[in-house]
């Protein structure tokens, strides 16, 4: 019972994890290889408004998820413009800036046990033995409500639909009237938003430091690569096989090898199944 | 014609000495061979006096540069078939471990391990990689991504090969000296070859693999046993690169493993350019070095190094080599729009 409910919360904290990158990356084709530095660095920015500042949680919540959306907007801008198309230089410059961030907020003394942002609810319920505090019913909650709305954007709406036609063909878009830098730029923004919205209801569970960053950028990456870039689907099947896998392996082997789970898991299913278990229109061209 | 406005824009010409040099096969005079030859001797020399002239600290770091440089050119060979890696350090670390492991408990001198280890580190790598070479792109690398990672976990948790320890008290080099000129003798070798390859038959099929694998399969040539070859070529060379550190520092530990060894070389070649061999060396002689240096500043080190490398990597997104060709080879004036 205790596997199932807890593997149930991790696996919704890696989709949450991986919303915001599969958007960026997977859905519009745009290399952020900065999102975990983004998603710690807006955890950072919330506790410097509300302990500094002096603001409520729920406005420097706000804040730092607008902030952070801005930021991304502006990386596509400054860093990603020039280098487009140069599979190798953006992947570079994205990955340099985020390990720039993460080691500026190391350098400001952002690590250890001092940070943590305040838990919304308080109090919990028992499900069965297992007790569980309100805090992680509201990530379960959450985690559905994005991947609810990530598969209505990029399905539904007129700007989700270029996201994809960028990712597919960015020529053949800007031949229907997509503009590719506008739509780039939105895609960056709105990963970037989604990794801060991410983050306000995932730290508070823990403490926050720096080197959180190149875990959540790794296990994005994992659950990405599992599920198939570019299927929303297939991004919640990715991470419910890691996290169950996480917390098996935690449970029946021991906690050291929990990384295993997420190694194993893409090893197997990229010798399997090279595009992931749901990829489904980069599968000739790119992967194999 | 109402008055238009005069435009001006920019026009980038071969120089004549290029041209000459270029198609006349006969070289006329001195100065042609000196433009053909000075580029390219000049730092060949100049490599080869430093170990002379550089002792102590920046010894090691010539050494360090010049193992990063045999890495990113091992790098680049395989980014020339189309195989993007993010995993040099699998290469690097299989080389170390094969040597250190010899040389540890059968105590065979480094005569024997360093080319033991260069060789097996080659099969080993093309053993691994080979299921995954029919990957491509952001996949493949991710899985050589995880493959360093994956074995320094292993050796975490199971304590084989020494351990979280390591093995130390190795045996060295007969002196710092031969280490050294071992170093940068085989980074120039592996230079020179490599752009011999890639220029051959050889490095044709593999850069035709690269730009269209479609086109080469339609040839009767078999694409994937290619690729194997090259992940061994470059997995020898990497593990070269491992064996020479491993006995330079007497010391071998998880840290073969490491993501540096994965992550700067990659750095090294998106600075230096990519496709030319040239570029990839350039680019370590040049990062390792400015790392070092910043070395200084402490905690700040690694964000001042990733504003550089992200400043340069937009300022000249092809790379700091392939501008500096240019330069030499061109010159730009500016003409009348009309």
């Amino acid at each position: 019972m205790s596997l199932l409910v807890y593997g149930l919360i991790n696996s919704v904290i890696l989709a949450l994890y991986t919303v915001g990158f599969s958007l960026c990356y997977g859905i519009s084709g745009i290399a952020n290889f900065s999102h975990g530095a983004l998603y710690i660095l807006s955890g950072f920015t919330a506790w410097n408004l509300l302990n500094l500042a002096g603001l409520p949680f729920y406005l420097s919540a706000g804040l730092s998820v607008i902030i952070t959306a801005i930021l991304g907007f502006l990386f596509y801008w400054v860093l990603l413009l020039r280098v487009r198309g140069i599979p190798l230089a953006e992947l570079i410059v994205t990955f340099a800036a985020g390990v720039g961030i993460l080691e500026l907020l190391t350098w400001e003394g952002f690590y250890g046990m001092r940070y943590s942002l305040p838990i919304l609810l308080r109090g919990g319920v028992d499900i069965g033995t297992v007790s569980i505090d309100y805090q992680r019913l509201f990530v379960l909650i959450t985690g559905v409500a994005f991947v609810v709305f990530l598969w209505l954007f990029v399905h539904r709406t007129r700007v989700g639909l270029a996201f994809r036609a960028m990712a597919q063909n960015e020529r053949t878009a800007l031949s229907v009237g997509i503009e590719s830098d506008w739509i780039g730029s939105l895609s960056m923004a709105m990963g970037a938003g989604l990794a801060s919205l991410a983050a306000m209801v995932v730290l508070p569970l823990g403490m926050m430091e720096s080197s959180i960053g190149l875990e959540v950028l790794i296990y994005a990456l994992a659950v990405a690569i599992v599920g198939g870039l570019e299927s929303t689907l297939g991004m919640v099947v990715g991470s419910f096989i890691i996290g169950f896998g996480q917390i098996a392996a935690a449970k029946y082997i021991g906690a050291k090898w929990m990384i295993i789970a997420p190694l194993a898991a893409i090893v197997f299913v990229l010798v399997i199944k090279p595009s992931g278990l749901f990829g489904k229109y980069k599968e000739l061209e790119e992967r194999v | 014609m109402a008055e238009a406005t005069v435009q001006y824009r920019r026009k980038r010409l071969e120089r004549g000495i290029k041209a000459r040099s270029d198609t006349i096969f006969v070289i006329a005079s001195t100065k042609d061979t000196l433009y053909l030859l000075l580029p390219r001797i000049v730092p060949v020399i100049a490599l080869l006096i430093l170990p002379l002239v550089l002792t102590g600290y920046w010894g090691k770091v010539l050494v360090f540069a010049c193992i990063y440089g045999l890495l990113a050119l091992s790098w680049d060979f395989m980014a020339s078939c189309g195989l993007f890696s993010l995993g040099q350090a699998l290469f690097f670390g299989m080389g170390s471990y094969i040597a250190g492991t010899l040389n540890s408990y059968f105590h065979i001198p480094p005569v024997i391990t360093v080319p033991v280890a260069t060789l097996g580190s080659g099969f080993l790598c093309a053993g691994l990689l080979g299921p995954v070479v029919r990957l491509k792109g952001v996949y493949f690398a991710m899985i050589t991504l995880m493959l360093p990672l994956l074995l320094h976990k292993l050796i975490d948790t199971t304590g084989i090969l020494g351990g979280t320890h390591g093995l130390s008290a190795l045996s060295p080099f007969p002196s710092e000296l031969t280490a050294t000129y071992l170093a940068v003798v085989g980074f120039l070798a592996c230079l020179f070859i490599f752009r011999r390859v890639i220029n051959s038959d050889y490095g044709l099929v593999l850069r035709a693999i690269r730009d269209d694998d479609r086109a080469v399969m339609s040839g009767a040539i078999n694409i994937y046993w290619r690729k194997i070859q090259a992940v061994f070529i470059s997995g020898a060379v990497g593990g070269f690169a491992g064996a020479l550190l491993t006995h330079h520092f007497q010391f071998l530990g998880m840290s073969a493993f490491a993501l540096d060894y994965s992550i700067l070389p990659v750095a090294a070649v998106a600075f230096g350019g990519q496709g030319t061999f040239a570029g990839a060396a350039i680019g370590s002689l040049i990062l390792v070095p400015l790392s070092e240096s910043l070395r200084a500043l402490g905690g700040l080190r690694m964000a001042i190094y990733c504003g550089i490398l992200i400043v340069s990597i937009i300022g000249l997104p092809e790379g700091i080599f392939h501008y500096m060709a240019r330069k030499y080879h061109q010159f730009e004036k500016t003409v009348e729009v009309k």
